[in-house]
């Protein structure tokens, strides 16, 4: 569970005050807003990567505001992956078994495990460098998942994808969804990916965060700026990209 | 709207056959381009054919050369290997100081300081690369006259000793190999390390294991350009160090020595000892580099 009270976050000039979000245990929330209205911040706050200024932050029931990154049981994967370009695909998702000193096999069974699950076992002893976009989302899931996180957060996993890839990952999501107990809290600009991960969709305005009821993000997308708005209703935005929530 | 339209005023029509040429632009380029390669190719070869095997035996047969060559060689790789040593964390930390302010401190008091701080550490990193060479000699001089490393000296003589030489190629190499290092680390997103936190790493983990093996091409380049200066240092050399015989001599200053007596064919295959050096970490620096795939696939 993420529970979220009253948070205050500062990100150089910018910041969020009164922050207020819950997502229950093995839900999928999707976290909408404009650019630059703080989605980033926010899940760098819950990752603890930003320091928090007030309020609290519950992960899987603990309280986690003031604990280091590390402590929290989080998976974090941010926009641009952020795979370590020095290591093999393997020793990516390695990573958090080899710090938790995991024992030899077990790291390589689990590695395994994911590799096979992802679909990605071919690319194990390949660099990061060469990997496609989707390869590279797989590999990034896998690395997030492999230390088993209670709360996986992910920063606009979709947003590079072509079509097809994109569908693939909306099918591996679901596997994920399926297979572990997680909950999942994903920031994203498209509303097509928002229909198709999410239980719930949060949309984050002028520094609050508010509920899409269910009609609301199931409703009609304008077909040319597949903007979303309050109660359902869509209509074209002059200044938003498409996808956003206007 | 057709480029080829003749009635189009924002698009004036060509007369056919007349393809605008990218030839000129090329040529006036590399005319400007390649008069400073020509200007380091010509001083090069005026130096080898100025000198003869003979003078680059007879230099390399002189006790006094030979001893400034293995001076030479050991100081610049301790400067080298020092400078490394102090560019790697400072390095590091002027170019991570924007996080600190950026939201990993809850009191802006603090993020102001440290945005303080690091300007006013990337100002002082800039001193030794701006000062003329002779007065940082002469301030390393003043500073070791000083109460306290004046009483140092009596029982670890620094000052016209081979400790002073390290020191002098150390104080001005240092500071381009921080400069390396800080803009190496500012292309390494700190979105890796900050992945590394989350995955279980403390930040200690994250900068050996993340941070540190990325940066490895600006470690290689870092040490290269700072063993090169250390090489190429005169100035401070002589005022801190001294330009004494078989004591403090090394390449930069056997090249005055043997000019200040005459000795002009010394001088100029002692240059050319020092060019075939300077051009040899260039070289090794180079295939260290291409050699990085083989090595990745060996590890």
């Amino acid at each position: 569970m993420i529970c979220i009270r009253g948070l205050e976050v500062r990100a150089g000039s910018f910041s969020l005050r009164g922050i207020d979000l819950e997502v229950a245990d093995g839900q999928c929330a999707v976290l909408m807003g404009r650019t630059g209205s703080g989605k980033t911040t926010l899940l760098e706050a819950i990752c603890g990567l930003r320091a928090v200024i007030a309020g609290t932050i519950y992960l899987k029931g603990r309280d986690v505001t003031h604990l280091r990154p590390a402590d929290r049981g989080v998976g974090y994967v941010p926009q641009d992956r952020a795979l370590f370009s020095t290591m093999s695909v393997f020793d990516n998702i390695a990573f958090a078994l080899v710090v938790r000193r995991w024992d030899r096999h077990a790291i390589r069974r689990r590695v395994l495990e994911l590799a096979e699950f992802m679909g990605i076992t071919h690319l194990l002893d390949r660099r990061p460098a060469g990997l496609s976009g989707g390869e590279a989302q797989r590999v990034a899931l896998a690395r997030a998942l492999a230390g088993s996180p209670g709360v996986l957060l992910l920063d606009e996993p979709l947003s590079a994808l072509d079509d097809q890839t994109r569908r693939e990952m909306y099918k591996l999501f679901a596997d994920v969804r399926r297979h572990t107990p997680v909950t999942i809290l994903d920031v994203t600009h498209n509303l097509a990916e928002a229909r198709h991960l999410a239980d719930r969709v949060l949309v984050l305005e002028n520094g609050l965060v508010r509920e899409l009821s269910g009609s609301a993000y199931t409703g009609r997308i304008d077909p040319t700026e597949n903007c979303l708005c309050e109660g359902g209703q869509t209509q074209a935005s002059a200044s938003g990209p498409p996808g956003q929530v206007c | 709207m057709s480029c080829g339209s003749s009635t189009t005023p924002a698009c004036p029509a060509r007369r056919p056959g007349k393809a605008a040429s990218d030839v000129p632009f090329f040529i006036a380029l590399t005319i400007l381009a390649g008069s400073y390669v020509v200007l380091i190719a010509a001083f090069i070869a005026a130096d080898v054919l100025f000198t003869s095997p003979g003078h680059l035996l007879a230099a390399l047969r002189s006790p006094e050369i030979r001893y400034s060559i293995r001076l030479s060689l050991v100081s610049c790789s301790i400067a080298a290997i020092l400078s490394v040593w102090v560019a790697v964390p400072l390095g590091y930390l002027l170019s991570r100081a924007h996080l600190v302010s950026g939201g990993l401190t809850r009191r802006p008091i603090t993020a102001r300081l440290v945005q303080m701080m690091r300007a006013i550490v990337d100002t002082i990193v800039d001193i030794p690369i701006v000062l003329p060479p002779l007065v940082t000699g002469l301030s390393l001089l003043i500073l070791f006259q000083a109460a306290p490393l004046r009483q140092l000296q009596r029982i670890f003589p620094v000052t016209y000793a081979v400790p002073a030489v390290v020191i002098a190629q150390f104080a001005v190499a240092c500071a381009f190999a921080v400069r390396t290092m800080t803009v190496t680390f500012a292309q390494i997103s700190p979105r890796t390390e900050q992945v590394a936190l989350t995955l279980g790493c403390t930040r200690r983990q994250a900068f050996w294991m993340v941070a540190l093996p990325e940066a490895r091409r600006g470690i290689l380049a870092a040490t290269t350009l700072a063993w090169a200066r250390s090489l190429g240092e005169f100035g401070p050399i002589l005022v801190f160090a001294g330009a004494t015989r078989m004591r403090t001599e090394v390449l930069s200053t056997t090249v005055f020595l043997e000019l200040s007596i005459g000795n002009l064919e010394a001088a100029i295959a002692v240059s050319l000892m020092m060019i075939i050096a300077a051009v040899a970490v260039l070289v090794l620096l180079r295939l260290a580099e291409a050699a990085e795939p083989f090595w990745r696939s060996v590890a």
